[in-house]
């Protein structure tokens, strides 16, 4: 079914779960493991990872995030690929770990070789058919750091061709709708500790994107950042409004 | 935890329709610069020129400016150098004292504002008229641009008429803008006739040649300076450029850029004084070759004051122009205002998501959301960090350093489903103003893992 399997068998993957993921969305690490298994990775989940420091750094405590960017790179040192399903996270590994880490006295292993998950399957796996089937209408939350710093899509500013892995891959998917919202990458106003310390920008921010969605005609806001989704749920919930949100992972996975 | 920002951006955004109404009129402008950068197939490779041709002047100031003041001498101007705010205004002034100016009219100068020109002019007795539609009903109001481009951008129609029934006996309740613009045209076509002296800023100065390029839309610039004999036009010297060549590059992305417009209505080459008449450039530093020599911000000195970082910014958007304590506002702003000062001006750094919208926007390709994450880094070390964040990020540092003690909280994690909702919502918890909290797993991925039910 897969033509790649056998080659990516021989792949050797570090599960990253990022820590409001492991807490809050477990689902979508499970859902991440098993399709990563499905498509063939020798997948590990290395014991005792936290936090990719990103939320201190973001917030102006870069230094805090130097022991976490250490123990990061101890952890996962050991793999072929890093791959974890939060665009943000990882896009921040690979951005700032090479200067967070450059008075050690080794080069930092992972900045290279991390992926998003979505972008691992789309870009390293490149399955040409999956088993999923996901019976919806879901438009697509293409969050700021995926698509501007990790180019999972082509943004809206630039003069580029379209294009949009995490469209390619939904569409894979047996029975779906897949949409995108007006505006379709403007900021959904999450921004770690900006929601907390600007919140009224924030929210302002959160609940124009969710009417975006829901101005679709969408049931689900899907996206490759689960923080964007955290907010928006909150904002959801907050407002008792009438769309969900889930992670594309959680899709791809949904037949497995 | 807030800021400055913060704070005024909560008042801004308790009028729902005015904010609603800033964001949709600003994303028009927005949507309306896609589409013109979209119907040029090289617009990337003129954002990638643009930024290298500022990076190639700003590092070549002494040769280029030197230029500038040889040719512009040879086409018959005076050129003057100003360190600072206090001797580029005390230039303007000298030269309106020793010809006896009462009547001076100005075409938007975001130097000027810088400067604090007007406010300095005005003590001394002179008559200061700004021309700019936008910029005349504020002065007239009293109040200050929120908008580097379209500067009266935050006030209604309706505060206008007012404003004009008052100031130039127009009809009440006659709110129509075609009526209110002739209104004003008429009021200031007195202004430019008896103005003895004009001044213009200039957003480009070519060094090959020696004359100043003025961009507007109004064509105010020109009337004002069409008449008296007196002209003076001042720049901040990182608006040089070295050719016309160079110059086409900056013409083509400015409007495109700023307002969605091809270019701008009036192009304006200022080279020479008119017969009888006199051109005083004014060229000026105030702070920018200290920037020059800050690797972290230098890109500061590309921008073009297009305006499209604001624009774009969906906070700047969401919050308006006054939210922010520096003149500037917006993501250029943030920046520039950290630059001139930062224990003024930090309470702007606040008011980002990182979204990067601004950089990708951005004609000459300035790193305004990578700077604003680079302030955000010193604030700790001016010690006007947000002292919440800090407890809050230094608690997090200490949980996830530590494995035991996050899997320790991950397993009690679900415990706070479980609690009444004023102890969630609580006054400290900004968090719970906009949202509600999210729901933790009764089992973590980790603890799903160690018992092996992940398969």
């Amino acid at each position: 079914m897969y033509e790649n399997q056998n080659r990516n068998e021989t792949m050797k993957v570090g599960l990253f779960i990022p820590c409001y993921i492991n807490a809050v969305y477990p689902q979508v690490g499970v859902a991440s493991y098993k399709l990563l298994k499905s498509l063939g990775v020798d997948v590990d989940y290395p014991l005792d990872q936290t936090c990719c420091g990103q939320p201190m750094a973001n917030a102006g405590f870069e230094n805090e995030a130097h022991g976490l960017a250490k123990r990061f790179d101890r952890l996962f040192g050991q793999y072929d690929y890093v791959v974890g399903p939060s665009a943000s996270c990882v896009v921040f590994v690979r951005d700032h770990y090479g200067n967070l880490l450059a008075e050690e006295s080794h080069r930092c292993a992972t900045e290279e070789k991390i992926y998003d998950i979505c972008e691992f399957v789309h870009d390293v796996l490149k399955p040409a058919s999956l088993r999923a089937s996901f019976p919806h209408k879901v438009s697509i939350q293409n969050s700021c750091h995926g698509v501007r710093l990790m180019h999972l899509s082509s943004p809206s500013e630039l003069n580029v061709p379209y294009y949009n892995k995490l469209r390619n891959l939904l569409s894979l998917v047996e029975g779906i709708e897949v949409v995108e919202p007006e505006r379709p990458d403007e900021c959904c106003g999450f921004g770690g500790m900006f929601a907390v310390e600007e919140h009224a920008v924030s929210g302002q921010m959160g609940r124009d994107k969710v009417q975006r969605h829901i101005d679709t005609g969408a049931e689900y806001i899907a996206g490759a950042d689960s923080s964007c989704l955290m907010h928006q749920n909150g904002i959801i919930s907050r407002n008792n409004l009438p769309i969900k949100t889930i992670h594309v992972v959680e899709i791809l996975a949904s037949g497995l | 935890m807030s800021t400055k920002h913060s704070r005024n951006a909560e008042k801004f955004l308790k009028d729902k329709e005015q904010v609603r109404w800033h964001d949709q009129t600003l994303w028009m402008v927005r949507a309306k610069r896609d589409n013109m950068s979209r119907q040029l197939p090289e617009w990337e490779r003129l954002r990638d020129m643009a930024c290298a041709i500022k990076m190639y002047s700003n590092s070549h100031l002494d040769l280029l400016l030197q230029e500038f003041e040889k040719n512009a001498q040879a086409n018959g101007a005076h050129v003057y150098w100003a360190k600072d705010a206090d001797e580029y205004c005390s230039i303007v002034y000298n030269i309106l004292r020793a010809h006896s100016v009462k009547h001076f009219i100005k075409s938007k100068s975001m130097l000027a504002e810088e400067c604090g020109l007007n406010e300095f002019l005005e003590e001394k007795g002179v008559e200061v008229v700004e021309s700019d539609l936008g910029e005349r009903i504020l002065q007239l109001m009293h109040k200050k641009p929120s908008h580097i481009v379209m500067p009266a951008i935050h006030i209604k129609k309706e505060e206008i008429g007012e404003l004009f029934v008052k100031e130039m006996g127009t009809e009440p309740g006659n709110n129509d803008q075609t009526y209110l613009t002739h209104a004003a045209r008429k009021n200031l076509r007195r202004k430019f006739i008896e103005a003895e002296a004009a001044m213009t800023g200039a957003n480009f100065a070519v060094a090959s040649t020696g004359e100043c390029v003025v961009c507007t839309n109004e064509g105010n610039a020109d009337m004002g300076t069409s008449q008296p004999k007196i002209q003076i036009t001042a720049f901040g010297m990182e608006k040089i450029v070295p050719d016309r060549e160079s110059l086409g590059v900056f013409t083509r992305l400015l409007a495109r850029s700023g307002t969605g417009q091809p270019i701008t209505t009036y192009t304006s080459h200022y080279r020479k004084p008119r017969t009888g008449g006199e051109l005083h450039i004014i060229i000026v530093d105030n702070g920018r070759s200290r920037i020059l020599a800050d690797k972290e911000h230098v890109k500061t000195l590309n921008c073009l004051r297009c305006g499209a970082c604001m624009n774009t910014c969906p906070v700047y958007r969401r919050s308006g122009g006054y939210s922010y304590t520096y003149f500037i506002p917006g993501p250029i702003g943030i920046n520039l205002g950290m630059l001139k000062a930062p224990l003024h001006y930090f309470d702007n750094v606040s008011a980002c998501s990182l979204c990067y919208s601004c950089q990708n926007v951005c004609p000459a390709k300035v790193d305004l959301a990578d700077q604003i994450y680079r302030w955000r880094q010193k604030l700790d070390g001016l010690s006007v960090a947000s002292s919440s964040k800090k407890v809050m990020s230094g608690g997090m540092k200490a949980l996830m350093e530590h494995p035991h003690l996050f899997n320790l909280a991950l397993r009690n994690a679900s415990v706070v489903n479980g609690l009444p909702q004023w102890m969630v919502y609580n006054g400290l918890n900004d968090w719970g103003k906009e949202h509600d909290m999210p729901q933790f797993a009764k089992e973590s991925f980790n603890e799903m893992w160690k018992k092996n039910k992940i398969k």
